[in-house]
């Protein structure tokens, strides 16, 4: 019996286990500690799972449902906003468009209006120019009848003189002009 | 006594109470339990104080934890399931700070004790079943008789399925309370090793780097299964949830 106790202090020495705490064993399996384990586990876990469900989780629900919410929001601003620019940019093309039609337009009509001048100026002085070529014709035909008819004078003229020159007497009037007549015939 | 690697299991009264013969004293076990649940309420409560549109670091942790879990709990029971959110994320932060408390050199490691697990691990189980019963009423029941199967198989699935479902709160808490007991044995093993080779002296001192080394890998696996083994607890809650909520596989 001596010996038992002599070789069990030795153990013990050996194991480092303090005689008193010897008889409980493995810490874990030493049921004379679990009432009051499970006693503080359950306290402390329901009031950690009281502060839990109370206040951090709704908040920390919150917080991310706030983060969710503003970036929705913010999208769908974004959304909006570049709506409105397509719009603008829309409204611009259109009126791009309706100026670039109206200054077509515009410059045709220019064009019209200055061919329709131009041509007015034109027949103006074509019509100008043909009336001018009317009288200078009409003046050249005069000068021309006039020269002729001084012709028949002249050459009477002449024929008188030189009837008179060859037979000393000049020819009647009458006899001057048939004579003229079927030479000139 | 610094050698024992088991002493860092020891339960020691630090108020003892007795009530009716039953011993209920606060310990170094109650008090880190408290620890537990103060600094991580305290953690998620102060950082989000800010309700900072453009979370912190801090408030970016909180959030973090919050949708990982909320993501774990959705993926596998739907958006019904967020109903048990708070218990989910509650299971999930207690263990990991108390997984994480544990890491702390002469801190006592709240998950190492299998009874803590395995409290926790009924309240999951009894949730399921008590949801389960109440939301379902004896449609519960199709969870050990999965559709599709042909009634004779059923005589052999149907145990089988019964034998899951009572052996999964075993399952859960012994996962956790093993990793964590075991993990700590180990780091203080070769703790212990360097102390030992180091007193030697001569070629051993020298040699007392390798699990000097081992010491500082562990450290750091210790770690990981701290997270791990959080994660896989709150992924199996997730999933024994899914039953309460959809029996009919």
């Amino acid at each position: 019996m001596a010996g038992d106790t002599q070789s069990n202090a030795e153990l013990n020495t050996e194991l480092h286990i303090p005689a008193e705490e010897h008889g409980a064993g493995f810490p874990p399996f030493d049921s004379s500690t679990y009432a009051s384990q499970i006693l503080w586990l359950a306290l402390t876990f329901g009031v950690f799972y009281w502060i839990m469900k109370n206040v951090a989780v709704p908040r920390i629900a919150g917080i991310l449902e706030d983060r969710k919410d503003r970036i929705a929001g913010d999208l769908a601003e974004a959304n909006r906003l570049k709506q409105e620019t397509d719009e603008a940019i829309a409204a611009y093309e259109q009126a791009l468009a309706e100026a670039r039609a109206k200054a077509h337009g515009i410059a045709s009509e220019t064009r019209e209006k200055l061919k329709a001048e131009q041509d007015a100026r034109r027949e103006k002085a074509e019509a100008e120019l043909s009336e001018k070529l009317a009288q200078a014709e009409k003046h050249i035909a005069g000068v021309k009848s006039e020269a002729l008819g001084q012709i028949e004078e002249i050459a009477g003229d002449t024929t008188s003189a030189l009837v008179e020159a060859l037979m000393g007497k000049a020819p009647t009037k009458t006899d001057l002009t048939k004579a003229l007549k079927s030479a000139m015939n | 006594m610094a050698n024992d690697p088991i002493h860092q299991f020891q339960i020691q009264k630090i108020f003892p109470i007795e009530v009716g013969g039953m011993d209920l004293s606060f310990t170094n076990s109650s008090l880190f339990m408290v620890l537990t649940v103060a600094s991580a309420a305290a953690f998620l409560i102060f950082t989000t104080s800010g309700r900072g549109l453009i979370p912190g670091r801090m408030q970016s942790v909180s959030e973090m934890a919050y949708e990982f879990v909320a993501g774990m709990l959705r993926s596998s029971a739907g958006t019904e399931g967020m109903r048990f959110f708070p218990l989910v994320f509650s299971l999930f932060m207690f263990v990991l700070v108390a997984n994480l408390l544990g890491m702390f050199p002469y801190f006592f490691t709240v998950t190492s004790h299998i009874i803590v697990t395995f409290a926790l691990a009924m309240l999951v189980i009894g949730t399921v079943t008590i949801y389960g019963l109440m939301r379902h009423g004896t449609k519960f029941f199709h969870l050990f008789a999965p559709s599709g199967v042909p009634p004779v198989l059923l005589l052999i699935v149907a145990p089988i399925e019964v034998v899951s479902f009572i052996s999964r709160p075993i399952s859960l808490s012994v996962r956790l309370f093993a990793n964590m007991l075991a993990g700590h044995i180990t780091l203080k093993v070769f703790a212990g090793f360097i102390v030992s080779m180091g007193a030697a002296g001569g070629l051993s001192a020298v040699g007392a780097i390798l699990p000097l080394g081992m010491t500082v890998a562990l450290t750091a696996l210790e770690f990981l299964v701290a997270f791990l083994q959080a994660y896989v607890f709150t992924v199996l809650t997730c999933m024994y949830l899914n039953d309460a909520l959809h029996p009919s596989h």
